[in-house]
């Protein structure tokens, strides 16, 4: 039988309690924070699995992205007679937007899509339902670790792809601008504050925190077997890219005027 | 003044999907006995049983437990009311990442503040219950279908609950331990008081283990009575369902 197509007022609807019960699983996860110590197996174990499982991309992500931005902004610095100056650019760039923005997209395909699906096949199985009726509130058991893990390890893997990145344009610096890694690295040393880099690890705080929750929402809202599944799957990784775009921009703004970066 | 019953649907509806699926029901179900709801497949017993134990809320109607309203209460407060369930779910709902015995323990280790070693003579003897054994440290994915619902079966009853509601409990079991689920199901009223709930399809298990069957029909209970009276019924709705005749009132393709 040929499914029915949904009306643009549904899709509405849909969306509009899509983020409703987002925001709801967001508060219940925060309200559940008490109960951390209960679940510490659980967290460790999670922030070793998507630490571990997200390194290797995270490496290949930064080391390109410090290479390109070096190349394309040496390579407009060079128009100017001003090739030298790449250094000053480039650790910025990889610690305010770059690193961040990046690790982070890059976390919300390979861990959202990991949590979504997860707990979404739970869902389907009926093992939430086995949860709750051992009185096991899934939030606790299933979300918050997971949710606080991704707070953790957005972070920390965002300050390893900055480091990384500027150690990879200090590589692209020497090769193709014959800008010494010296002066490359004296640069970064003159211009880079310590509030560039916290501003950049708030801002992978936020997105692995706007991910998690995301994805867990859509694992526990899953229904339809493994199609629901895969539809689960498919809006964590697309709404969660939209939501860092966006929020991205918020954060730059706030980092801005509250916290002086870039002032 | 007539005694509360343990649990009481009062006028339940649900839609799902746009299906009407229980249309008004009303069912009680008093301490210490055991109630199989029987009918076809697709009818709505699961979503009954998920009512029970408030999975699932109605549309509209109650859902009274020992006289309280769960159809009200917020998850922390339901979770005091589920301390006193247990629930086997038709395909053993095991959680995946963990093993067999983690999975029986599970109860246990969130609920009870008892040594490892009790916990884990606890999990062998209700695992020896459902006749497995040297199974603890398995994964749920290497199990066949019927290991997987005595497993599911051994974490239902592993905190000794009052109240167990059974989805299927011998379906895709063979013979023999079908009727060694069925004995469990037994005992467990006889010896511990235990108070149940089992759906099935299974005419030679409803009649072993019921203390009283509900037959459900369009959304709604239309009989409920001894084994004896399902035996004995000149209704042909309830005769053809539990005789398996195709002939009847219900079109097999329905």
């Amino acid at each position: 039988m040929a499914k029915k197509a949904e009306s643009p007022s549904d899709w509405v609807t849909d969306a509009f309690e899509g983020a409703g019960y987002t925001c709801s699983v967001f508060a219940s996860t925060v309200l559940a924070f008490g109960g951390i110590l209960n679940r510490r197996r659980e967290l460790l174990y999670h922030v070793y699995a998507f630490g571990c499982g997200a390194l290797p991309v995270t490496v290949l992500v930064a080391i390109f992205t410090g290479m390109v931005v070096t190349f394309q902004t040496g390579l407009a610095l060079y128009r100017i007679g001003q090739a030298s100056q790449v250094g000053v650019l480039v650790p910025l760039a990889m610690c305010r937007e770059m690193g961040p923005v990046m690790t982070c997209n890059i976390l919300a395909g390979l861990l959202g899509s990991r949590i979504a699906a997860e707990i979404g096949t739970m869902n389907v199985s009926e093992e939430i339902d086995a949860l709750r009726v051992m009185s096991i509130n899934p939030i606790d058991y299933l979300v918050m670790p997971r949710f606080l893990a991704m707070c953790i390890v957005c972070p920390m893997l965002t300050l390893y792809a900055d480091f990384i990145g500027i150690i990879a344009g200090a590589l692209v610096a020497r090769t193709q601008l014959d800008v010494s890694t010296q002066a490359y690295l004296s640069n970064a040393r003159e211009v880079l504050e310590f509030r560039d880099i916290y501003s950049g690890l708030l801002k992978a705080l936020v997105f692995g925190a706007l991910t998690a929750a995301v994805a867990c929402s859509q694992g526990l809202r899953t229904e339809k077997g493994a199609e629901g599944v895969g539809v689960a799957t498919m809006r964590t990784v697309v709404i969660s890219s939209v939501l860092i775009l966006v929020s991205d921009y918020i954060l730059g703004w706030f980092c801005n005027v509250f916290l002086g970066v870039g002032a | 003044m007539p005694e509360t019953p343990l649990l009481d649907m009062q006028d339940v509806h649900k839609t799902l999907g746009g299906k009407h699926i229980l249309q008004g029901m009303t069912l009680q179900v008093h301490r210490g006995e055991t109630l199989v709801i029987i009918g076809r497949s697709g009818i709505g017993k699961t979503v009954t049983l998920k009512h029970m134990v408030g999975l699932m809320r109605p549309d509209r109607g109650k859902v009274f437990i020992e006289g309280r309203d769960i159809t009200t209460l917020r998850d922390r407060d339901l979770d005091q009311i589920r301390m006193k369930f247990g629930m086997l779910f038709q395909n053993g709902a095991l959680l995946n990442s963990l093993t067999v015995g983690e999975n029986v323990a599970m109860p246990l280790r969130e609920h009870e503040r008892l040594p490892e070693e009790e916990v884990r003579r606890l999990v062998r003897e209700k695992l020896a219950l459902v006749e497995l054994h040297d199974v603890e440290d398995m994964m749920p994915g290497i199990l066949s279908g019927g290991m997987k619902k005595r497993v599911g079966l051994a974490r239902a009853i592993v905190r000794n609950p009052e109240f167990i509601l059974y989805d299927e409990p011998t379906a895709g079991l063979d013979p023999i331990m079908s009727n060694a689920i069925n004995e469990l199901i037994v005992n467990m009223k006889n010896t511990l008081g235990v108070s149940s709930v089992v759906v099935t399809h299974d005419m030679p298990s409803a009649f072993r283990i019921a203390d009283r069957i509900a037959m459900l029909r369009k959304g709604r209970i239309i009989k409920v009575g001894t084994p004896a009276e399902f035996l004995e019924t000149d209704d042909p709705v309830i005769k053809q369902f539990v005789y398996g005749e195709e002939e009847g009132p219900d079109e097999p393709s329905e």
